[in-house]
């Protein structure tokens, strides 16, 4: 009976944990997100200047030793503004995941565990959304709302959920017919209980990466919105996209100022995503391997 | 087994014998009558179970045998209401279960276990052993001590109590099921479905799981039903014997009829296909060979279903669907020459 070894037992996170140490690329990935991230949140102390600061005398300055990533038309720090814009762009992104990742997780789960009329109902609400056109929606339901930051939250989250319900049914559809499931019905464990206990965290894997892909899409969707003047009112706050949208007209006399924020969308967004795929890989529990 | 008293098990637990009637004749515990379940696609239905009936006593074994797709794990699940049936009784200690609404079928669920097949698949790979066979505990018995009888569960398996901490991962085969019969015991259930238990299991661990159920059937006055296709296993735990074909039961009786003297055609097939371990006693050459594959039951062959592979076979065979009877014989038996076919018993 005894035949294993007395080691201390090794519990499926600890295994994934291991697993995402050993995938070069994310966990690069996540050092250079973390940079990204702690600039954004710590703005206020780390930007050399202030987010809305003007320097008149100093107006579309090129980079140089004061002005890190140069200034624009209105003499503010282009490096200042991209920490400070960094905070719109990752809300955006984090706040959308999640609240699409939630939405879609719901509505997959019960989808794909109750099946018949309540998955019918859900998966054509679904299919609609799908169906549409996501941009046009985008930009109609920028103009009913506001041109705030949870305006353009509430519209991004309202398209992104769909991807995940369609991906979580699925997997309910297959788990639920897993002995595992099975058992714990034929135990009486209530259905509440089945889908926290035994179908969630064998969810986590496929919500997890969808969820970090909708962080990536969010960001650049964010930005396109701004760009084309949608998304967040300059008015309000810089942000990456608005930063972009804003200073298109000097691509070539000043291309600091498309540069910088253009770069800071590619890199999180890449961030972001090797991120996906590192925790796809990792959290698959039939990948034994350390 | 070495396991300590488990006081608070099987009929001591709450009142499970509602609906008994203490004195008259003894209902069956279990008692299926013409349980059926046909699935039916675009083009055709097929009948996986067809019309199964069986009674099983307190305390008693039955064994259900037959090759794999003959419905006998259809048959578990429909018992267990994981399927619904479409048609046919299941009664559980005289009440029928397939009346019952889904909350009420929930509440009968503490008294019935079931171990599946695969202790791989059959065990949630990201909870712990504690967990999982503190689940039934959480659901019927919330005021109990749950590290306590968690750990009174696994050393009733015969599992140190400290493999709680474990992952389903960690353990083998063996361990597992081990782990899975305990989660099936923990909400004290009178009957416990063994849905092909060992199958998967290496033949040195399966006689251990054997000698564990036996032990348990005994300690905790289980009622089993054990479903395999393995007759010597079947033989070792059960009582009694139903052979499954097709989605029927073709023939039913004690250990002692059903192995010494069967009267259908498809027994004495599976018997004579039984290993033999002592040279001495070998078959000599009485193996019955089965010509061709199961038919399809989505296409049965009309009258009886087995007449197909069955060297026996008569013009009447065709025509008339033989009924599972007592035909002439001590036991029921679906075959219209059950009397007078010439089957050799096996040594």
């Amino acid at each position: 009976m005894e035949s294993l070894a007395s080691e201390k037992p090794i519990s499926p996170w600890r295994l994934a944990l291991r697993r995402f140490g050993r995938r070069r690329p994310a966990v690069i990935s996540s050092l250079v997100l973390a940079v990204i991230v702690v600039g954004a949140v710590f703005a206020d102390w780390i930007a050399p200047f202030g987010a809305v600061e003007q320097n008149l005398d100093d107006i579309l300055q090129s980079p140089d030793g004061t002005y890190l990533l140069g200034t624009d038309t209105l003499g503010r720090d282009n490096l200042s503004r991209i920490l400070h814009g960094g905070r719109v762009s990752l809300l955006v992104g984090v706040m959308v995941a999640l609240i699409a990742g939630g939405v879609g997780t719901t509505v997959g789960l019960l989808a794909g565990y109750y099946g018949g009329l309540i998955d019918a109902i859900l998966m054509r609400l679904t299919d609609t959304l799908l169906a549409l056109p996501g941009l046009m929606v985008v930009i109609i339901a920028a103009r009913l709302l506001g041109d705030g930051v949870w305006d353009v939250v509430l519209v991004l989250s309202g398209i992104a959920w769909m991807t995940l319900a369609r991906i979580v049914r699925g997997k309910v559809l297959t788990l639920k017919e897993q002995e595992f499931v099975e058992a714990a019905r034929a135990l009486g464990v209530p259905a509440r209980q089945i889908m926290r206990r035994h179908l969630l965290p064998n969810l986590v894997g496929e919500i997890t990466v969808t969820a970090s892909l909708t962080v990536a899409a969010a960001i650049l969707a964010e930005s396109t919105l701004s760009f084309l003047g949608l998304g967040v009112s300059p008015t309000h706050t810089a942000t990456w996209g608005n930063m972009l949208g804003g200073n298109e007209g000097f691509v070539i006399t000043a291309p600091w100022l498309v540069w910088a924020p253009g770069l800071a969308i590619v890199i999180t967004a890449l961030c972001v995503n090797f991120i996906g795929d590192g925790l796809r890989d990792s959290l698959d529990p039939t990948q034994e391997n350390l | 087994m070495a396991g300590p008293p488990f006081p608070q098990h099987a009929a001591a637990y709450g009142d499970p014998g509602e609906g008994r009637n203490p004195g008259s004749v003894p209902t069956s515990l279990l008692a299926v009558e013409g349980l059926a379940k046909h699935f039916s696609t675009r083009r055709a239905t097929l009948k996986a179970v067809d019309g199964v009936s069986f009674t099983l006593e307190e305390g008693r074994s039955l064994g259900l045998v037959g090759e794999s797709g003959c419905g006998k794990s259809t048959t578990a699940r429909l018992i267990l209401r994981l399927l619904k049936p479409t048609a046919g009784s299941v009664r559980f200690r005289g009440r029928e279960l397939t009346a019952l609404s889904q909350a009420e079928m929930r509440r009968v669920r503490s008294q019935l276990g079931i171990v599946f097949q695969d202790p791989y698949a059959s065990l949630n790979p990201r909870m712990t052993l504690r967990n999982i066979v503190a689940e039934g505990l959480r659901v019927w018995h919330p005021e109990a001590d749950l590290d306590r009888r968690v750990a009174e569960l696994l050393e009733l398996v015969g599992l140190p109590a400290r493999f709680g901490r474990r992952y389903p991962h960690e353990l083998s085969g063996g361990q597992r099921q081990r782990v899975a019969i305990a989660r099936a015991l923990a909400p004290g259930p009178s009957l416990l479905i063994c849905d092909e238990p060992v199958s998967a299991l290496d033949v040195s661990v399966q006689a251990q799981i054997l000698n564990l159920l036996a032990d348990l059937q005994y300690e905790l006055r289980l009622t089993i039903l054990f479903i395999s296709h393995d007759l010597a296993v079947v033989r070792h735990v059960c009582e009694r014997v139903a052979v499954m074909h097709l989605g029927r039961i073709v023939e039913i009786g004690t250990r002692a009829q059903v192995y010494d003297n069967p009267r259908h055609p498809y027994t004495a097939a599976l018997l004579s296909a039984v290993p033999v371990p002592d040279p001495a006693r070998r078959h000599d050459g009485r193996r019955v060979q089965l010509a061709g594959e199961i038919p399809s039951p989505l296409d049965p062959p009309s009258g009886c279903t087995f007449r197909t592979r069955c060297r026996h076979a008569a013009e009447r065979c065709a025509v008339e669907d033989p009924e599972l009877a007592l035909r002439g014989v001590d036991h029921p038996v679906a075959c219209h020459f059950a009397a007078d076919l010439p089957l050799v018993p096996q040594p």
